[in-house]
């Protein structure tokens, strides 16, 4: 047992900080910190820096174009770029799609899509969810009938985040409506120029535009568009759960809220001293901080056996529990932190190039929103109750 | 970073924990708490032959282990079967010894099941705090003489030598002042040996002018008790981790077995999903006990920062699979003939031992400001 970094993952550290000094400009780190509104130039200028240096796809095997970064590696960059302020880099693409296509994809499928999402040229998003089928995903009734080299796709796709940006989307469709109704599904890639395919935003509580519903009206996709075989894109997702678990506890975002935190609780004061020196919020702040310490430790202790080797198993499920009950509860404590100045909210300010005076600190716009804005998380990827669900039935045994 | 265990305390965990299987299960456990001494002294030779004792300390006090990994593997097992042997208060005492000079024979007897130690240190008025001492020592001619109280020593009814803390400067809360003196039990130490509610050894003692000999330097004494007691919560969190996995083990199993309205009661949500928490937050503390056992050799702050953050997890999720344990086993979970009862009122107990969690929380705030 060894809980010390080496000496050279600690000058890979240095390394990942110097570039991050070096190439994450103060106009983007500024508006990550402040939690402002990143639009999707921003995400492609990121986007575009890291694979620039060949550190976009730390999930990826060298072969593919990736970092081939071990798990420590992994949690190395993710903490620091979160402490830097640097954008978080979209998902679909890189970890979601990309491992499924690198396992169950055709060797065309791999040549074809992996470089253009390094590039940039192609902008995925996913089609899970539906309106009759969240938890439940196994339900879901968009439909993909095979006609010569086309399937013809009609349905609803809905909380497609960032799919207002997509030029492709990958969709869990129904192929059959036979035996059990997890084996009727397949796993499709739909160019969202296809006619027929619209898109519409969902407005959320905080009043952003992040998530959409996507309808398909009789759209044709060339059946070359299949991942892997027909009726297997149940297996396929699922793989997708459980393949990516670096961010799963979301150690580095909660390490820079938490950061934050302590910032908002030193400045705020109460009775004339800093809100941090009163003893119930210094401990409501440290049992959140003991609580984020010992995951980090689960976190690595997990990703290091994974690196090993071990099979994924219901570990994800309790880094995504415990990880998103930490980070809603340092959201919680930022927006009481700021006491009476969590009540204004400009969403003009969240905007760059926004000039006016702010009303009360600077920081304190984005915060109830982000609150708001958070409480996402226990119930996306699989809600905190389905998480429950799975360790019932493979730790359980029930 | 690396968290597997290294061949060694592979072997040693393989060891304890068949001997245990083999040996100890609640019933003879009820036993051996009803032997003279409180525990079974021919067990405590068969741990020390099966080189347990040792494990909980570095070879150059005699063992062949000391690092926190050993005390977690040790402990852990001994959580899982309630061992009442004095395992803590040898390891408390031990560790005291292993930071001086001039007192390994005492500790090598220890280690070989001889010799039995324990650490009286806290006060009737200390409550938790480390540096409260009141116990006064006095230099006389050729010897020291420590007069004053010490309560709930662990160990200390059926201990041969007691290691007690005294006064020899500065005011009844400084941290620099504090002695440790080894104090054989004469008729100038009065003791009121007694068992906790869990079934451990423990004991009142009063010295009235009692001989004492300095062990490590005067005033120094501070400094080696904080030592035992950052060990001493490893040990314990660690036995915690053991005494609840098998309090977890024992309430998903009885909602296997236990039916009611037709189905075993595991099939219900409102129980499965309170099992998978208790589950996850066992993970979260092992990695807290991971985190302190990894830092037992760090700079001070760090060390104790640790250990305060975990004996305060061991608190508030001892407290949740404790009572989750006896809740959802109903009426069962409250008799004394049902084994997860005594499980549960060892993980409670814990939480009075080297601190609580309301202490150890504001100790951790407060470390976190220096």
């Amino acid at each position: 047992m060894d809980l010390a970094y080496t000496t050279e993952e600690n000058s890979f550290r240095e390394e990942v900080r110097k570039f991050l000094q070096e190439n994450l400009s103060t106009r983007l780190s500024q508006k990550v910190k402040l939690g402002n509104r990143l639009n999707k130039k921003d995400m492609t200028e990121w986007h575009e820096t890291l694979n620039a240096k060949g550190w976009l796809a730390v999930n990826w095997p060298k072969q593919y174009g990736g970092t081939g970064w071990s798990a420590v590696q992994k949690h190395i960059f993710d903490e620091e770029c979160w402490a830097a302020g640097a954008p978080r880099t979209v998902p679909f693409g890189l970890n979601m799609l990309a491992p499924v296509l690198m396992k169950f994809g055709s060797e065309e499928q791999k040549a074809h899509y992996l470089p253009r999402i390094l590039d940039g040229t192609d902008w995925w998003c996913q089609g899970y969810s539906e309106p009759g089928a969240g938890s439940d995903l196994a339900s879901l009734r968009t439909s993909a009938v095979r006609e010569g080299d086309h399937y013809i796709v009609n349905g609803q796709k809905t909380w497609t985040t960032l799919g207002q940006y997509a030029d492709w989307i990958f969709c869990l469709v129904r192929t059959s409506t036979e035996g059990k109704r997890q084996e009727g599904i397949s796993f499709l890639l739909i160019d969202m120029n296809t006619p027929g395919v619209t898109v519409r935003p969902i407005i959320l509580i905080d009043g952003e535009h992040e998530v959409n519903e996507i309808f398909f009206d009789n759209v044709k996709v060339p059946v070359a568009n299949l991942v892997g075989e027909e009726n297997k894109g149940w297996t396929y997702a699922k793989y997708l759960l459980t393949h990516e678990r670096t961010g799963t506890a979301n150690i580095g975002n909660s390490n820079a809220a938490l950061v934050k935190l302590k910032q908002i609780a030193s400045e705020q004061k109460k009775a004339g001293k800093p809100l941090s020196d009163d003893p119930y919020f210094a401990a409501r702040m440290a049992k959140v901080e003991i609580d984020l310490n010992a995951l980090k430790t689960t976190n690595l202790r997990i990703l290091v056996e994974a690196d090993s080797g071990a099979a994924a198993g219901p570990e994800s499920s309790m880094l995504k529990v415990k990880g998103t009950i930490i980070r809603q509860e340092l959201n919680d404590l930022a927006r009481r932190a700021l006491g009476p100045y969590a009540l204004p909210f400009s969403s003009e300010a969240m905007e760059e190039g926004y000039n006016e005076e702010p009303i009360g600190p600077d920081y304190a716009n984005a915060i109830a929103a982000k609150y708001f804005n958070n409480r996402k998380m226990s119930i996306y990827a699989g809600s905190n109750e389905i998480q429950r669900e799975i360790i019932t039935k493979t730790k359980l045994g029930l | 970073m690396d968290f597997t265990l290294n061949d060694d305390r592979r072997m040693l965990s393989e060891t304890l924990e068949r001997f245990l299987a083999d040996n100890y299960d609640i019933e003879k456990r009820h036993g051996f708490a009803m032997q003279e001494d409180g525990f079974s002294s021919d067990m405590w030779q068969q741990f020390a032959e099966l080189g347990i004792i040792g494990a909980m300390f570095d070879e150059a006090s005699g063992g062949f282990g000391g690092e926190g990994a050993d005390l977690m593997v040790v402990f852990e097992a001994l959580g899982k079967h309630l061992v009442i042997e004095p395992f803590l208060a040898t390891l408390l005492g031990g560790t005291v010894l292993s930071q001086v000079d001039g007192h390994k024979a005492l500790l090598e007897g220890a280690i070989s099941g001889e010799a039995f130690l324990a650490l009286a240190h806290g006060e009737p008025s200390s409550r938790y705090e480390l540096s409260t001492v009141t116990t006064k020592a006095k230099q006389s001619a050729d010897n020291w003489e420590i007069s004053g109280d010490k309560s709930v020593v662990l160990g200390g009814g059926s201990a041969t030598h007691l290691i007690v803390s005294a006064r020899t400067s500065g005011d009844a809360d400084d941290e620099a002042g504090i002695s440790c003196f080894l104090v054989e039990k004469t008729d100038n130490v009065v003791i009121r040996n007694y068992s906790t509610l869990d079934g451990y050894g423990a004991a009142e003692i009063s010295f009235e002018k009692a001989k004492g000999i300095l062990i490590g330097k005067e005033d120094k004494g501070f400094d080696l008790i904080e030592t035992a007691y950052a060990a001493g919560i490893t040990a314990i969190s660690s036995e915690a981790l053991g005494t609840m996995t098998v309090a977890t083990d024992l309430t998903v199993e009885y909602t296997k077995q236990r039916k009611q309205f037709g189905v075993p009661i595991g099939k219900f949500q409102a129980l499965q999903h309170r099992m998978a928490d208790m589950l996850i937050e066992l993970e979260q503390l092992r990695s807290s006990i991971i985190n302190a056992a990894g830092n037992l050799k760090s700079e001070r702050n760090l060390r104790e920062r640790e250990a305060s953050g975990c004996k305060y997890l061991v608190g508030t999720i001892g407290r949740q699979i404790a009572e989750e344990s006896i809740q959802i086993h109903g009426g069962m979970g409250m008799t004394w003939e049902y084994a997860v009862g005594h499980f549960a009122k060892h993980i409670i107990m814990i939480d009075h031992v080297f601190g609580d969690t309301d202490h150890h929380l504001e100790r951790y705030i407060a470390l976190g400001r220096k």
